[in-house]
């Protein structure tokens, strides 16, 4: 919007003075700054960064939690379980007091144990955050880097480019993909690629949300870059004489980090679920390694003697996504230049 | 309904506050307002952007119901009281009592539906016991009223099949359906071409007058209200600084900032060395005054006297000072510029001539001004020898060196010396870089690697153009609109170039920052000997910076000459109506021209 123009007295003159009287507080904020102001006032924004940035801690202090706490996460403690059911027992030294509906929640364990093995329910849950974010944050920045590069290029350069790369685009999301990647993790050979178990099946997991999820963020990029390369201050540059390269990366690529950093928080729950439903499938990491889908596929069993087991990685799903989802829109709303007055 | 008498109040406003309370803090947008509107009376609301006068015309309305806005005093429309009225009431008063004309045609009209069906809607949605066909009778005959030709057919067609003015008078005809008393027209000309926008006045003036209807002329121009209007508001910072007869307020402005307003308006009658000669006085005085406190100019002051005293300054004729014509700086040979339109409006895909056959001389030193109307081929021209477009046709030679289709590579060492000073300062700057990154690029780009030489030179501009240096790491949302154009300025300054052209640098400007930024580009023109190609459409603002002007009309220059001369004794027929059409600042001259008009229109 416009500042309203101060006119001293004397501004009838071009002069100096009168320039920098009207010159307001805003001083030299940058547009990050002044979105940060606006976010800080965003509680559910806020809410939702704050779980955020502790599901990231958690995961990072993993091993340190489990390791405080005393419940590696597949340590079995079979004693708390009924051994002909596999339910968690209310006392686990009388066996005649039946199953315990809560899991066997207490001090020791905080959120309870797993039926049958009697794993710590906590420790497999900040397990299965590292895995859940790593698959997913990982899988987001392939997405934003494959995403934003094509993006360009279609949106800057048009023509033949924009029509190969537009078409791909639509191809890509057109692709089974769940189908897909229920085929390429059923092929997965023990090691290559010089990782091995799991660890591979994390480097595929990747790959595949990576490399099929990138149009979404693609889509937005090449939007902006068509809408930027139009504006005025692109052919400022072009007849200052720069090229191409100072054009895209100078004045376009600053541009685009707001929408890039908003939708990529976006895409990050839907990652987290895609992980999940493969675990939970079965065809994503194999077990012991914890994962939250993986757990909800093994809860299922029990669901009658111990709801706890689905409810617990149920709402750990819902909580980050929920969480990422929330902090996302916050996001949007704070650098949304309509919002601003 | 009897004939009421013309004393009959039909707007009264009385201490009006409209707030918004915005994450920022509350922003008092109408600070306690006060007018009142007779019947078949006319009222103008005069101010920049940010006066409040759009939020005004908006309450009178009833518009801000269901938003946020915090609204105090009294509205009275036709004896509706606004503020406490219920929403059905609203709606009976809106399109009943008081009809709205919007600022964009473009976007004020249902693009699926006929005008037809739109007209009749408006009828029909306050007299539901009107027949359909006679409210398509009612449609024609308002249709008929606005002055569209051949009411009967284009009652049928959609908005897209009508021209820019031609909207705007639909959606008078629609405002006019249910014979309202106060017709509200919030900035109704500002889409509009010049010559459009004179007949869509003439027309406001017209039908107020045949329907004793009160007008509300809302605008940020004062010069369009002179004409059109009995009394004026002007309006700033949500207050009314002055209020009254609109010759009284014109001629004997009492606020010292009606006065500066006023000042600031360019007039078309005012020549290039008066304005040049009344610019370097005032820099003069400045310059005398200099650490003194600056005391504000009398408004007397001014062109009158500055018409007397125009051969005290020595008027800039840069051709004799460069000893004799010799080599021009740009030379410009039957430039022309072709689109390929997909499809066409009869199927088929067909060449658009955007600019064709233009050719002129351009000497160091001197301003060439080009005016024309929207679609003219003004801003093709000059993206032309800017050579942002490759030219379809012709040759653009640039210090006797031909240009025209030079590829990029050797195109950039000649880029230092012919810059573009863009229309709208809010695209024209990267939101994302300060404006010293802005400004630096150019260095940067050219090949300077030294970041302090690069700050240093930024910042030596920065103050010579008005800001100050310390401003280098401010991001451009900082800055109101004309110190965004003088960044701008200095971006293009900063290589020093020889040929500048400047795209309608001041038409996104409000009329007082539009007089400082034609200033700073007159002391630039002095102090380095620039050459300019200034592009517009107001035709006051052309003659005032140009020794020649080119007219320009679908993509063609209809007349070039010196711009006294053509200012003065226009020969060609598109020339004068362009003059005549131009808004003027004296009441009694303003309704001499429209007469002339009137006549014109008669004749032609």
């Amino acid at each position: 919007m416009t500042v309203p123009m101060d006119v001293p007295e004397s501004s009838q003159h071009a002069d100096p003075e009168a320039v920098a009287a009207g010159d307001r507080g805003a001083g030299g904020r940058s547009l990050r700054q002044i979105a940060w102001r606006r976010f800080r006032k965003d509680k559910v924004g806020m809410a939702g960064g704050v779980i955020v940035i502790l599901l990231i801690l958690i995961a990072l202090c993993a091993p340190l939690l489990t390791a405080w706490l005393g419940h590696p996460p597949n340590q079995f403690n079979q004693g708390l379980v009924d051994p002909l059911t596999g339910g968690v027992l209310r006392d686990p030294d009388d066996v005649s007091q039946g199953l315990d509906p809560w899991g066997g929640i207490s001090a020791q364990h905080l959120l309870g144990v797993e039926p049958v093995n009697g794993r710590d329910l906590f420790s497999r849950i900040v397990y299965g955050a590292r895995t859940s974010l790593l698959v997913a944050t990982v899988a987001t920045l392939l997405c934003v880097v494959i995403g934003t590069v094509l993006g360009i290029l279609a949106g800057y350069f048009g023509g033949w480019v924009d029509t190969v790369i537009s078409r791909t685009m639509d191809i890509f999301l057109a692709f089974p993909l769940l189908l897909f990647a229920i085929a390429l993790v059923g092929v997965i050979p023990d090691g290559a690629f010089g990782l091995e178990g799991n660890y591979l099946r994390i480097g595929v997991l990747v790959f595949i949300i990576g490399f099929f999820n990138w149009p979404y963020i693609g889509r937005i990029v090449r939007g902006q870059t068509l809408t930027l390369k139009e504006r005025e201050f692109v052919e400022a540059a072009r007849s200052l004489g720069a090229g191409n390269t100072h054009i895209v990366f100078r004045e376009i690529l600053p541009n685009l980090i707001t929408p890039i950093l908003v939708y990529s928080t976006l895409l990050i729950p839907t990652n987290i679920l895609f992980e999940a439903a493969l675990s939970f499938l079965g065809v994503g990491i194999n077990p012991p390694m914890a994962t939250w889908g993986g757990m909800l596929e093994n809860a299922l069993r029990f669901y009658t003697t111990s709801p706890h087991f689905v409810i617990v990685p149920g709402l750990a799903i819902f909580i980050t996504v929920l969480a990422f989802n929330l902090f996302g829109d916050g996001l949007r709303d704070a650098f949304d230049p309509r919002s601003s007055d | 309904m009897s004939e009421s008498a013309p004393a009959d109040t039909v707007v009264r406003v009385d201490d009006l506050r409209v707030t918004f309370p915005t994450m920022d803090g509350d922003v008092h947008a109408v600070k306690g307002l006060s007018f009142e509107v007779p019947a078949g009376g006319a009222l103008g609301i005069v101010g920049e952007s940010g006066s409040g006068k759009s939020v005004t015309s908006m309450a009178l309305m009833g518009l801000h119901r269901g938003t946020r806005a915090e609204i105090t005093g009294g509205i009275e429309v036709v004896g509706n009281d606004v503020v406490a009225a219920s929403d059905k009431r609203l709606r009976q008063m809106r399109g009943n009592d008081i009809a709205m004309v919007f600022q964009d045609p473009m976007q004020s009209l249902h693009p699926q539906y006929t005008i037809g069906d739109q007209l009749i809607e408006a009828l029909r949605v306050h007299r539901s016991q009107v027949s359909r066909s006679g409210a398509r009778e009612r449609a024609i005959e308002s249709l008929e009223r606005v002055g569209i030709p051949e009411p009967a057919k284009r009652i049928n067609s959609y908005p897209h099949e009508f021209s820019g003015g031609m909207r705007q008078r639909v959606l008078i005809a629609m405002g006019l359906m249910c014979d309202p008393k106060v017709l509200l027209a919030d900035e109704p000309t500002t889409a509009l071409d010049v010559t459009v926008q004179a007949q869509i006045l003439d027309l406001l003036d017209e039908l107020r007058r045949d329907l004793n209807m009160g007008l509300i002329l809302v605008s940020h121009d004062l010069a369009v209200v002179a004409g059109s209007v009995d009394e004026v508001v002007v309006m700033r910072h949500g207050r009314a600084v002055e209020r009254g007869d609109v010759r009284d307020v014109l001629s004997r402005p009492e606020h010292p900032y009606t006065r500066a307003l006023l000042d600031a308006v360019p007039r078309v009658e005012v020549s290039r060395a008066q304005r040049r000669a009344q610019d370097r006085a005032d820099r003069a005085e400045r310059a005398d005054k200099e650490g003194g406190g600056e005391a504000p100019r009398p408004a007397t002051e001014g062109i009158e006297e500055s018409t007397g005293g125009a051969s005290a300054f020595q008027a800039f004729v840069p051709a004799e000072e460069g000893g004799g014509k010799g080599e021009p700086l740009l030379r410009v040979n039957d430039l022309a510029q072709s689109f390929k339109v997909r499809g066409g409006m009869w199927g088929r895909s067909s060449d658009f001539w955007a600019v064709k056959d233009v050719g002129f001389e351009l000497y160091q030193g001197e301003t060439l001004g080009i005016v024309g109307e929207s679609g003219s081929g003004k801003s093709t021209l000059s993206r032309m020898i800017m050579r942002l477009l490759e030219p379809t046709a012709g040759t653009v030679e640039f210090q006797g060196r031909d240009i025209t289709h030079l590829p990029e590579r050797h195109l950039r060492p000649l880029r230092k010396q012919i810059q573009m000073v863009f229309q709208n300062p809010y695209s024209s700057l990267n939101p994302r870089l300060t404006i010293g990154e802005s400004i630096g690029t150019a260095l940067k780009v050219q090949g300077e690697r030294d970041g302090k030489k690069i700050r240093t030179r930024v910042q030596s501009l920065l103050e010579r153009v008005g800001l100050e240096p310390h401003h280098y790491n401010r991001f451009p949302h900082a800055f109101s609109g004309g110190q965004r154009q003088r960044v701008a300025i200095a971006r293009a300054l900063i290589l020093k170039p020889k040929l500048i052209i400047c795209d309608e640098p001041v038409s996104a400007l409000d009329v007082s920052t539009q007089d400082q930024v034609l200033r700073l580009l007159s002391e630039l023109q002095d102090d380095f000997g620039l050459t300019y190609i200034f592009v517009a459409h107001d035709l006051a603002v052309v003659r005032q910076v140009s020794d020649r002007v080119a007219v320009m009309r679908k993509g063609e220059v209809v007349e070039m000459g010196d711009s006294d001369s053509i200012y003065e004794a226009p020969r060609s027929d598109y020339t004068k109506q362009l003059l005549t059409a131009a808004p003027v600042l004296d009441p009694d001259e303003a309704r001499r021209l429209r007469a002339e008009r009137v006549r014109q229109r008669a004749a032609g």
